[in-house]
């Protein structure tokens, strides 16, 4: 019997098999870090008189707490400060290569690994963070950790793993125009439920999917944790082999052709079972957002707020009910009707190059609607260079959008951008949690597209809810 | 890790049961960027209280805590185990851990004993009678002592074996160091290493202009 990509993934990483009830011991081949999840991890060597066995296998960057305005000052919060400054301490003294603010390629670790070529089909990829699943649209094998195990690779440069369950996500049919990757996430997400691949690794197959470009394909694979699944996959193919080709860490000549053969290699067999299935057609997809406080409480955006009444499970109903209390919101409100203080464009889930043009075309020659704050954060340093090489940064900036530098931002709010309590966001990010952007903050997951038509009304929107351009002076 | 075989330290008693991470180390010293240097951490609230065990200084250089049951309960935080480490204790003794206090601690050399609540009694009653007496831990005959007093205690059959050996999770990994070399020989050589550097030319980045 056949077997499918993740489990070639885990098989040719595969260090020792476990005797005994032990775990598998899995060899890591890029290990990222941030400032939040790797001072104790560094400190833990330290104390045991360890090394870190492949630097050269090992990359950090700032990220989490990085202010977007003013980078060349001081950071002002000292927990920051501490943090960012422990990271390149601890650089140094182990022989890590850190991007740190200021450098082309500071920014979120998971946009900056696949920009560097550094994340490749074929791989495993660690980080101590959840959203490494990114990293799982080159066919890699990618997840988060935690401080001991980061310690544990740092040392070993492998991880002693349990071996996980296999769950296909079938995307097929057409994706209709105003629709994205994000719609596709938050519709199977909102489909599966939070815990709905628990134990799972996912792999994206189907049309739909194998339509995306790289850049959509990171936005589909990142969520795959807000499913509660351990990662997410999708087989590379000529997109991918595209996308990593000429990055400054891609193989050159015949190292290059030798990669693409092997790469060619990964895919699930034909008669390969997995151990769950979900189906969705893409052709009935509309853009989604989410009304709620976790990532499955989403809903097509041309709906209405729902009553939690109508929730058949009781659990449902209280989360539900609770939800929109939080969020202050009345059942039977049209989505279309709901005003948003603030749009945040950006993050690991839509903080790309693409996403950023994406929004540009929708927002050029429009005015921003006039009570509504409109932050745009690059994922990337280098992703912000390439947007003013376009002349993007422009295009915010005449519609009144905030051009600022790149990290997480109010994606998770560690740092100075957050949202006041109470008020509420169209956020391209991909946590919704009560307080995730900001003590009282109410955030609504959308698709870089509504983002940007959000902006243009000051109420939740698509781009098909806008005037047509060529009505515009 | 270092390889526990038998110890004999202080023992402190702490009647209480349900002592819950957030007891043991408050969430506000999560912020720290360090894994050691908790030990002004370890019982925060109550360190305060003139009357708790740890304040009494006959107990002040304890290595061995007796507690009431589940030990350990809520948040997973590894802090747990490094503040009780900090402070000095090599062993809590209990009736009932936590999974994820136990696992933690295994994994980080504290031995986490299970006795039968009856002979907690029995080994507070004698700390109690006498403070600053020691007790001794043989993770070999799987026993604590305290004077006359001898019983038995519980421990995973693995747990032991790795701390009898002195073995952490990383120690553990690196008894395979050849099979991880072997592995390594075998690598693509056109896999990405993050050395030397390579990236696009160097770009100069200016702080983000001001916003209108
Ligand atoms: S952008 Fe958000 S989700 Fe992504 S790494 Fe940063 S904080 Fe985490």
């Amino acid at each position: 019997m056949g077997t499918t990509l993740a489990e070639k993934l885990w098989e040719s990483h595969l260090v020792r098999k476990g005797t005994d009830g032990a775990p598998d011991l899995i060899y890591i081949d890029l290990h990222m870090c941030h400032e939040v999840t790797s001072a104790q991890a560094f400190e833990g060597l330290r104390i045991a008189g360890r090394t870190v066995r492949r630097p050269d296998l090992t990359i950090a960057t700032e990220d989490h707490n990085t202010p977007t305005l003013d980078i060349d000052q001081p950071i002002a919060d000292e927990t920051s400060r501490i943090q960012i400054q422990t990271l390149r301490d601890n650089a140094k003294e182990f022989g890590v290569r850190i991007h740190s603010l200021g450098d082309a390629d500071q920014g979120v670790v998971h946009v900056v690994g696949p920009q560097l070529g550094l994340t490749m089909p074929g791989m495993t990829v660690v980080c101590g963070d959840s959203h490494t699943s990114t990293h799982g649209a080159f066919g890699a094998l990618a997840f988060g950790i935690g401080t001991s195990e980061v310690e544990h690779v740092l040392a070993t440069q492998t991880l002693p793993l349990a071996p996980f369950k296999t769950m296909a996500i079938n995307v097929d049919g057409d994706l209709p125009e105003g629709t994205t990757a994000k719609d596709i996430i938050l519709a199977v997400i909102t489909k599966i439920g939070t815990g709905g691949g628990q134990g799972y690794v996912l792999e994206y197959r189907g049309a739909a999917i194998r339509a995306l470009s790289q850049e959509a394909r990171m936005t589909v694979c990142n969520m795959s944790i807000e499913a509660g699944a351990r990662a997410g996959l999708i087989a590379p193919d000529e997109t991918t082999f595209e996308y990593v080709k000429g990055r400054p860490h891609a193989p050159e000549g015949a190292d290059w052709d030798a990669a693409v053969a092997d790469w060619k290699q990964l895919v699930t067999d034909e008669d390969a079972t997995f151990d769950a299935e979900v189906n969705l057609n893409a052709a009935d997809l509309e853009p989604f957002i989410t009304w709620g406080t976790n990532p499955g409480q989403g809903a097509p955006l041309s709906a209405s707020v729902p009553d939690p009444e109508d929730f058949a499970d009781a659990d449902q109903r209280e989360a539900a009910a609770n939800a929109l209390k939080y969020m202050g919101l009345t059942p039977g409100t049209p989505f279309r009707e709901v005003a948003i203080d603030t749009v945040f464009l950006g993050s690991c889930t839509n903080g790309r190059i693409e996403d950023l043009r994406a929004a540009a075309d929708i927002i050029a020659g429009r005015e921003k609607a006039p009570n509504t704050r409109f932050l745009v954060v690059p994922g990337s340093a280098r992703v912000r260079l390439q947007a003013e090489a376009e002349g993007l940064d422009k295009v915010f900036l005449d519609f009144g959008a905030e051009w600022r530098n790149a990290g997480c931002s109010m994606c998770l709010g560690m740092n100075p951008d957050q949202l006041a309590p109470q008020e509420r966001s169209a956020s391209t990010s991909n946590r919704n949690f009560e307080g995730r952007q900001g003590k009282g903050g109410r955030t609504h997951l959308v698709s870089p597209l509504v983002a940007a038509a959000t902006a243009v009304r000051g109420t939740l929107s698509s781009p098909a809810d806008l005037e047509p351009a060529a009505a515009l002076a | 890790m270092e390889k526990f075989t038998t110890h004999t330290g202080i023992g402190v008693p702490l009647r209480r049961s349900n002592v819950d991470t957030d007891q043991i180390i408050p969430a506000v010293y999560l912020k720290r960027v360090t894994r050691t240097g908790f030990e002004d951490a370890l019982f925060a609230a109550w360190r305060g209280d003139e009357s708790f065990v740890l304040n009494q200084p006959a107990y002040q250089a304890g290595s061995v805590l007796v507690a009431g049951p589940d030990f350990g309960t809520g948040s997973s935080r590894e802090h747990a185990v490094w503040a009780l480490k900090d402070y000095g204790f090599k062993v809590v003794i209990a009736s009932r851990f936590a999974d994820i206090f136990r696992g933690n601690s295994g994994k980080q050399g504290l031995l986490a004993a299970i006795v039968e609540q009856s002979d907690i009694e029995l080994l507070w009653k004698a700390l109690e009678a006498e403070p600053g007496k020691e007790l001794t831990v043989s993770l070999e005959d799987r026993t604590v002592s305290c004077g006359d007093i001898t019983v038995q205690f519980e421990i995973d059959d693995y747990v032991r074996w790795r701390l009898m050996e002195g073995l952490d999770d990383i120690g553990l990994s690196l008894q395979h160091e050849e099979d991880i070399t072997a592995f390594e020989a075998k690598r693509e050589a056109w896999r990405p290493k993050t050395l030397p550097e390579k990236t696009e030319p160097k770009q100069e980045i200016v702080a983000a202009r001001p916003v209108k």
